[in-house]
């Protein structure tokens, strides 16, 4: 179990959390502009990644605030945590890329 | 029976303190510090049990958790506990146990024939086997392998122990508390670290209690009784003792469980907590889980009286018990030697030790030899006799490689065989940590390589097997600064080098010949059967594991695994580096469920949430059904009806006269702020910016793929303030909804949710009488329908409260819900009930209610909606703006797929007999004599019996149902088929004339 820390609130058992999938993907603005195959590419499509991964959280369980977290999906190592809307930090690898 | 089997002094047991036990139904004495197992073999009895699959006698063979195959059935009734290895009960007063897997008794095991056809009993015989038809498997096969196959009873009552749970943080949590993890614990705590200790055993110690080593110039007991009382005094540190560490999670997160009063006689653990699970999180984590060590596998390996040379010298050692007296060692190691030199020392006489190695000259063989015991060296045990023990062993003169031994055979009589074939760290938590192991030659065993967390591996779990280095690792561990600085001096002998030896031919190549060379004990798997599954394909570790069942069960392999995967190297010539572990998973060993559950049993294991009126709904004989948390009334029988007579009333006096619902299980949700609106607007499908203040508007939410998602009304109570309804399984969803669109992609929009569920008890009266009956209790309020119109809402007093009426409906009749603070809910339900005693006032629950909404042709997210379905699919194109530019879902509405048009379409099905009610979920099919399998069409999401209407009507998702009115659709049943008519699905009051009443 991840012990994950809230931006808000500090470290906390996994349980206090939901998952929200990949990060950084914005809602497009126009959707009507957008060919079937982008609309599908947003709704579905998201990066399985071997690594660096950056990913949204919900303390769903606690303060209710969504965060950014930038976890290594291989160690579940996590590197840095950030508000939403913050600029991600540039982190390239984790301990077990080492 | 005497006690026939103890040495004349010595062992870490209390002479003085006899403990009387039963077995089997014989009546045995032990000591205190006995385990059942060494309470047994001091008895004499080694049988204890029989295999799994072939029902052959099998003995014990180890001393601790790694123990393969001596489990019992311990106690009887509630509190009996399957399969519990005899090597892990502390003896108690009174203990009563006996053998799994025998029928009708361990010494004449009925099913010991099925060792006569061992021949069909291979290795993938499962799969084989039940590839036979099938009902020849029901009838045939399953009852007598449930019978034959398995281990012990599951209790069939309720668990009468109590268990907790302890959450607990560490700076350092040190496993094991053999050397290794308690020199660790004690730099640890010295360095002012908060330590916790782990220890599965009831003592601390280790290794130590089995082995004589001298420490620091004390003897390796009195070092260890040293350190537990020096780490005593510190008062950071806890040393859980009867404590098996069972998983190792995520950043550290790692479960134990204590056995708190498991080695107490039963009458002093009333009351007391049985068991607790300990989840600890730690800053960094000390594996010093130790070593097993392994068989050596040879022909018939498996007799009661075959022991590994290590448990015989803990036996001998620590209990004090000399499990034979003519006894033959069988080694590749120096190891056994040790055991050997112990074991004559206690009085027992060594028949020879074989050992594989050409040569042994190291310090312990020297030894052995100076004190006249017979070595045979390039020896090796080819065969065995003894049906319920040991009783000789065949040895011959061996070659590497070979496939079969043609030396001539010598047969020595013995009545125990300690084996050793090296030792195996004990990597378990290393493993289910994520980290990497690699296979040392040099040490012919698995050792962590890379660490994935914050962790140290230390001791014999971590390939070293010399005392002076294990402390030394240890000491590192604890505190690195410090350690090295304190030498500690240790007097041991020096071991020589052991060799890889993983497969015993005997004179015909394995697999010839009825000897079985065994691998895996608990589940009965012999190197022929790797060697079967190798011929047939399977070469990766895990299919091989899997296929032969070896590392399966109650001991996950702690004994067999190595081996297994050492002849498999053999079999594919490769080396064992090349061959990979199987996957190690929590837990370490067997869990019992209530330990795990601990206090969360019964009404604690899940909230239930009710309304303030809940105890009216009792009072008055409510049936309930469960709405997510929410225990609902469900219909409210009367003395001697039936549940249709009960719908039938409650529906019928909404109709015709007044009913009323506890509708306060409605999720509520209370939107603030000035961007509220362009909010709702956002969220819902339909159009919410000019909804007037005083005003309710229904909704429709769909997720980004056009899937509706959840429906309900909203109130505009001012210009920047709605209160949102929602349905009562999906309140919390919708709030996460909301919230995740109002922090991650429209953050610049002022919108507050706040959940006001709880806050608000909602009592809805529906019915043409409701508005006589709220204007009773109401008569300030002014309901002419002209200013309190359908789809608004008012502020005032009902019956003494201030309270908010909705005018809505989910029952086409006209209907109010009357909104009270939730404390005041059941004041208002018995004003409510007192004013409509004169119109006959009927609650009704919510199977009434479900049948009203169908009537009416209403869906319920979940039951007409499955995550697969569109508005317009539910004939709601109408809810659906055409003039927003973008909500929620609907770029998804012209993909193609949404757009197709045989998709499933809500439509109404009236079946030919008007009695016949269908099964929701019933599968409908356009032509009735399709070949099979047939075209399926669609199915029924609703059906109920329509007292209204006077027969049965149903609702059904159909493909490309909304043109086919009109159609006949059928329902293919066993034995039958019925048939329905596809119509409209609102059945009732199609016009919606009466949701204005009587005026």
């Amino acid at each position: 179990m991840l012990l994950i820390e809230c931006p808000w609130c500090g470290k906390r058992h996994e349980t206090e959390f939901q998952y929200g999938g990949e990060a950084h993907i914005a809602r497009p603005e126009h959707p009507e502009e957008l060919t079937d195959q982008q609309w599908a590419d947003f709704l579905f499509m998201k990066t399985n990644t071997k690594g660096v991964f950056r990913e949204r959280w919900n303390h769903s369980n606690g303060c209710r605030r969504w965060f950014n977290a930038i976890r290594h999906t291989v160690s579940h190592e996590i590197l840095a945590v950030y508000k939403m809307g913050d600029e991600p930090p540039k982190i390239e690898a984790g301990e077990a890329d080492k | 029976m005497s006690r026939v089997n103890r040495t004349a002094s010595g062992g870490r047991i209390d002479r003085s303190k006899i403990i009387n036990f039963t077995f089997n139904g014989q009546r045995y004495r032990g000591f205190d510090g006995d385990t059942l197992a060494s309470a047994l073999l001091a008895n004499g009895v080694h049988l204890v049990g029989r295999s799994f699959k072939y029902h052959r006698p099998r003995g014990i063979v180890a001393a601790g958790a790694e123990e393969p195959g001596a489990m019992v059935q311990l106690e009887e009734g509630a509190q009996t506990q399957p399969n519990i290895r005899a090597t892990q009960i502390e003896l108690y007063e009174g203990l009563t146990a006996s053998s799994v897997n025998v029928w009708p008794s361990v010494d004449f095991d009925v099913s010991a024939l099925n060792g006569l056809f061992a021949k069909f009993m291979t290795a993938g015989f499962y799969n084989k086997t039940f590839m036979w038809p099938k009902s020849f498997w029901m009838k045939f096969y399953e009852p007598i392998i449930r019978r034959a196959a398995g281990w012990g009873r599951a209790p069939d009552k309720n668990d009468p122990d109590i268990y907790d749970q302890m959450h607990a943080h560490a700076d350092i949590l040190v496993v094991g508390a053999g050397p290794a993890g308690l020199i660790a614990a004690l730099e640890a705590g010295r360095a002012g670290a908060r330590v916790v200790l782990v220890d599965e055993q009831s003592e601390p110690g280790g290794s130590l209690l089995s082995q004589n080593r001298k420490i620091e110039g004390l003897d390796s007991s009195d070092w260890v009784a040293k350190a537990v009382a020096e780490l005593r005094s510190m008062p950071d540190v806890r040393i859980l003792s009867r404590t098996v560490l069972f998983g190792y999670y995520d950043h550290n997160y790692l479960c134990a469980v204590e056995q708190k009063t498991d080695h107490m006689p039963l009458s002093q653990r009333i009351g007391k907590v049985r068991q607790r699970v300990w989840h600890f999180r730690a800053k960094r984590v000390i594996i010093a889980t130790g070593a097993h060590e392994r068989p050596l596998v040879f022909a018939d390996n498996d007799r009661p009286g075959i022991m590994l040379a290590g448990s015989v010298q803990t036996y001998a050692n620590r209990y004090g018990v000399m499990p034979g007296k003519n006894i033959v060692l069988f080694t590749n190691n120096d190891g056994a030697y040790e055991t050997a030199l112990d074991l004559t020392q206690a009085g027992a006489n060594i028949v020879s030790i074989i050992d594989v190695r050409r040569e042994a000259a190291g310090e312990l063989p020297t030894r052995a030899r100076a004190a006249g015991i017979e070595i045979l060296n390039g020896y090796a045990i080819t065969a065995t006799r003894g049906r319920k023990r040991v009783t000789a062993v065949e040895i011959r003169a061996i070659q590497k490689g070979a496939r079969q031994y043609t030396s001539a055979g010598r047969w020595l009589d013995c009545d125990l065989v300690a084996m050793s074939g090296g030792w195996s760290p004990v990597v378990h938590l290393f493993s289910q940590s994520q980290g990497k192991l690699s296979f040392s030659a040099e040490k012919s065993c698995y050792i962590p390589n890379i660490s994935v967390q914050s962790q140290d591996v230390v001791g014999a779990a971590n390939g070293t097997f010399d005392l002076a280095s294990c402390l030394l690792e240890g000491q590192f561990a604890g505190n690195a600064k410090s350690a090295g600085l304190r030498k500690i001096s240790v007097v041991e002998p020096t071991e020589g080098q052991m060799e890889p030896f993983w497969i015993v031919p005997g004179s015909v190549p394995i697999g010839e010949g009825s000897a079985k060379h065994f691998v895996d004990f608990q589940n009965d798997t012999s190197a022929a059967d790797i060697a079967l599954a190798t011929r047939e394909g399977f070469e990766n570790s895990e299919h091989v594991k899997r296929y032969t069942l070896t590392g399966f069960g109650t001991d996950q392999g702690k004994t067999s695994n190595i081996n297994a995967l050492g002849i498999l190297a053999g079999l594919l010539d490769k080396p064992m580096t090349e061959i990979g572990t199987t996957t190690f998973r929590a837990p370490y060993t067997p869990v019992a469920y209530g330990a795990l559950a601990g206090r969360n049993l019964g009404r604690w294991s899940d909230p239930v949430r009710v309304t303030s009126i809940h105890k009216w709904h009792q009072e008055n004989g409510a049936l309930f059904e469960n709405v997510g948390q929410w225990h609902r009334p469900w219909y409210y029988p009367k003395p001697g009806e039936t549940m249709q007579d009960s719908l039938n009333r409650e529906c019928l006096a909404v109709r015709n006269g007044v009913g009323v619902l506890d509708a306060s299980t409605l999720g509520k949700i209370d939107i603030k702020g000035p961007d509220a609106a362009e909010f709702l607007n956002r969220i819902y499908t339909n159009a919410w910016m000019k909804l007037g203040v005083g005003r309710i508007r229904y909704g429709l939410m769909c997720h980004e793929d056009g899937m509706v998602f959840d429906d309900g009304t909203t109130a505009r109570f001012g210009d920047n303030h709605f209160l949102m309804t929602t349905t009562s399984g999906n309140a919390a969803a919708v709030l996460d909804w909301l919230e995740e669109y109002l922090q991650t992609e429209w953050p610049e929009l002022k919108v507050y949710c706040t959940s006001v569920t709880e806050q608000w008890s909602t009592i809805s009266i529906a019915g043409p009488k409701a508005r006589k009956l709220l204007q009773k209790i109401a008569p300030d309020m002014d309901l002419d329908p002209e200013t309190f119109p359908f789809m608004s809402f008012k502020e005032g007093t009902v019956a003494g409260m201030a309270a908010r009426v909705f005018r809505i409906s989910f029952t086409g009749e006209l209907s109010y819900e009357i909104n009270v603070p939730w404390n005041e809910g059941l004041a208002m339900w018995n004003a409510v009930m007192a004013a409509g005693d004169e119109f006959d006032i009927t609650p009704y629950g919510t199977e009434s209610m479900h049948v009203l909404r169908a009537e009416k042709g209403f869906i319920i997210v979940g039951q007409e909606t499955d995550g697969t379905t569109t508005p317009q699919d539910l004939a709601m194109n109408w809810i659906v703006s055409k003039k927003k530019p973008d909500f929620i879902g609907k770029r998804s509405f012209t993909r193609a797929d949404t757009s197709r048009g045989d998709r499933k379409q809500l439509v109404g099905l009236l079946t030919e007999k008007a009695d016949e009610v269908l099964e929701e979920g019933s599968q409908l099919v356009f032509d009735q004599f399709a070949p099979i399998p047939m075209p399926m069409a669609g199915h029924v999401t609703s059906s109920y019996y329509s007292a209204a209407l006077g027969r049965s009507i149903a609702l059904a998702l159909v493909k490309g149902g909304s043109g086919k009115e009109g159609e006949k659709i059928y329902i293919p049943l066993e034995g039958k088929t019925l048939t329905a008519t596809i119509v409209s699905p609102v059945f009732y009051d199609k016009e919606g004339s009466r949701q204005n009443g009587e005026i």
